[in-house]
């Protein structure tokens, strides 16, 4: 059984927020780049742990960028995999994206494919069931457990108030986060071998985009917080109480 | 028509469902056209009663196997509602199972997707989505270009609107898949808050120095309703359960009011925590990050200050 990731490149989660191109575009100088964190702690290394357990075979990697992001697919190949393969084309929507992942997924004969549970810039928590529908595969999001017995898998998932375990046959498409792996920090074998694996480079598919992002936008700054002496708590109960009638 | 997903469990509508069909009434108003709403499963609720949120029709497929979602088998049936009743609008809560179904049926439907939305939609040009980006500390505003659109809105970024009207109820016939996703077993925790839909929540960091102390967070928690929650280091070392962390990498939450003590409030800590509404903050550091973010604060040792608050909140309990 293969594993496919899908493995996204984001600001660095301490990163500025600000925007260029009359504020349409994230403003990427001097930003840090990292891999989502989901995809990362949660879907790759738990793809990790399953082929460590003798639950999969290999592991790919993939993702949809320009070959600006190929220094994070190999920091994702350092943690481990196989083999990666990078979509080439720039950021897109949400539908686009899964388009390419699916395309590339469809003949590949992955058992399971995982996702972060979002990305940390965009927060669109969409690809993975849109690939799923696409590929016509049952779809378990928000997972925080993944356990294989052959071709059975069985999920445990984020419910309001609670969780729910699932069971169904492989092949599946799952959405990680926490709770799924333990971070890994990659060992210096793991960073020479990543240099040397094999990063396919594939051309996208046509697809039309069905959203487009129109400009961006900050919050507006707080007032600023209203303190209260530490000698007089109980009126902070009243600010609350009355002022801003939350309590 | 503007049509709205109603998701229950345990036999009823969810809050933040009554949200969406709020969102969803107001939508058809801009459009000129009316809103409707879909429950799948078995429903104890009174749906006629929905209309006091404006709909004016909720369908039902009453079946005993959609009281588990299913993403794949949902989206089928949404996806058929939604064409044979002529939606040009399709609304989603973006709680758990929105997650699940939106971005199917966007798929199924060729209808684009706005995920996260906090405002009505601007239709003056195009069919613009207001959206949290950058896990809080951003908007995004997306253009939906296809016919049919889909919105899934963030949890308590809407208010719940009501009128007296009453909605008709109509049986939707829907052929009903067999779910590939077998449920074997839910565990919910009874009788608290669940911290996704709270609107008051109490949260406590390591400057509580210790689980033992945690009755300060608990005991405000239960005199205003509020649900608790830590931060990651809290959660981490197992003084509180998993569940309960919210930020960059666990939960992240809107709440009315969110109570921080002892959290230094690091950027991580407030990028799921900064869309609450109003954000109180007890920390003994004048320095700590989290009151550059807060509406109010004390800064002064929580075992000293937190009793009197307990105290002050029980008295107005007691009115």
């Amino acid at each position: 059984m293969k594993i496919l990731v899908c493995i996204s490149k984001t600001p660095d989660t301490t990163a500025k927020i600000a925007f260029t191109g009359n504020n349409t575009k994230f403003a990427t100088d001097g930003v840090q780049w990292i891999i989502n964190p989901y995809d990362e702690w949660y879907a790759l290394v738990r793809a990790l742990e399953l082929k460590e357990a003798g639950s999969a075979e290999a592991i790919h990697l993939v993702t949809v960028g320009a070959a600006d992001s190929e220094p994070i697919i190999r920091k994702a190949l350092a943690l481990g995999g196989e083999e990666a393969i990078r979509i080439n084309s720039d950021n897109h929507d949400s539908y686009y994206i899964a388009s390419q992942i699916a395309a590339v997924a469809k003949d590949g004969g992955y058992g399971l494919i995982l996702t972060g549970k979002e990305t940390i810039d965009y927060n669109g928590s969409s690809i993975g069931g849109m690939i799923a529908e696409m590929l016509d595969l049952p779809y378990v999001s928000l997972a925080t457990k993944l356990d294989l017995d052959g071709n059975n898998a069985t999920l445990v998932r984020e419910i309001e108030g609670g969780e729910e375990t699932d069971t169904v046959q492989l092949p599946i498409v799952v959405s990680c986060q926490k709770g799924m792996a333990e971070q890994r920090i990659p060992n210096m074998k793991g960073i020479m071998s990543a240099r040397s694996k094999p990063l396919k480079v594939v051309e996208p598919v046509a697809v039309e985009e069905l959203t487009s992002v129109v400009s961006l936008d900050l919050p507006p700054a707080k007032a600023g917080v209203k303190l209260v002496s530490p000698e007089h708590p109980e009126e902070l109960v009243r600010l609350l109480h009355e002022e801003a009638k939350v309590i | 028509m503007v049509l709205v997903f109603l998701d229950q469990a345990d036999g009823h509508i969810k809050k933040s469902s009554f949200e969406a069909a709020s969102y969803a009434a107001k939508v058809a108003e801009q459009l000129g056209t009316t809103a409707e709403g879909i429950v799948l499963g078995s429903v104890n609720d009174d749906l006629a009663s929905l209309g006091k949120y404006g709909l004016k029709k909720v369908h039902t497929v009453k079946n005993d196997a959609l009281n588990h979602m299913d993403a794949q088998v949902f989206t089928k049936i949404i996806a058929d509602a939604a064409t044979s009743l002529s939606a040009n609008v399709v609304i989603f809560s973006n709680n758990f199972n929105g997650k699940s179904i939106a971005p199917r049926l966007s798929v199924r439907l060729k209808a684009g997707l706005v995920s996260g939305a906090v405002a009505l939609p601007d239709i003056t040009n195009g069919f613009v989505v207001r959206k949290n980006v950058f896990s809080g500390k951003a908007f995004a505003n997306v253009d939906i270009k296809t016919a049919i659109k889909i919105i899934s809105l963030n949890p308590n970024s809407f208010s719940i609107i009501t009128s007296d009207a009453v909605a008709e109820v109509a049986e939707f016939g829907a052929t009903i898949d067999t779910a590939k996703v077998q449920v074997t077993s839910t565990d919910k925790v009874v009788g608290e808050v669940p911290l996704s839909e709270a609107e008051i929540v109490v949260s406590g960091g390591r400057g509580l120095k210790g689980p033992e102390n945690w009755a300060m967070v608990t005991d405000l928690a239960k005199l205003i309703g509020a649900a608790t929650a830590c931060s990651r280091p809290v959660a981490d070392i197992h003084w509180r359960p998993h569940h309960e962390h919210v930020g960059q990498t666990g939960l992240a939450i809107a709440p009315n009011l969110y109570f921080a003590i002892g959290i230094s409030g690091a950027i991580q800590h407030l990028a799921g925590v900064n869309r609450s509404k109003v954000i109180v903050v007890i920390n003994k550091d004048p320095e700590a990050p989290f009151f550059k973010a807060a509406d109010y604060g004390i800064v002064g040792d929580a075992f000293e200050v937190m009793p009197k608050i307990i105290e002050a909140v029980r008295k107005l309990k007691q009115g």
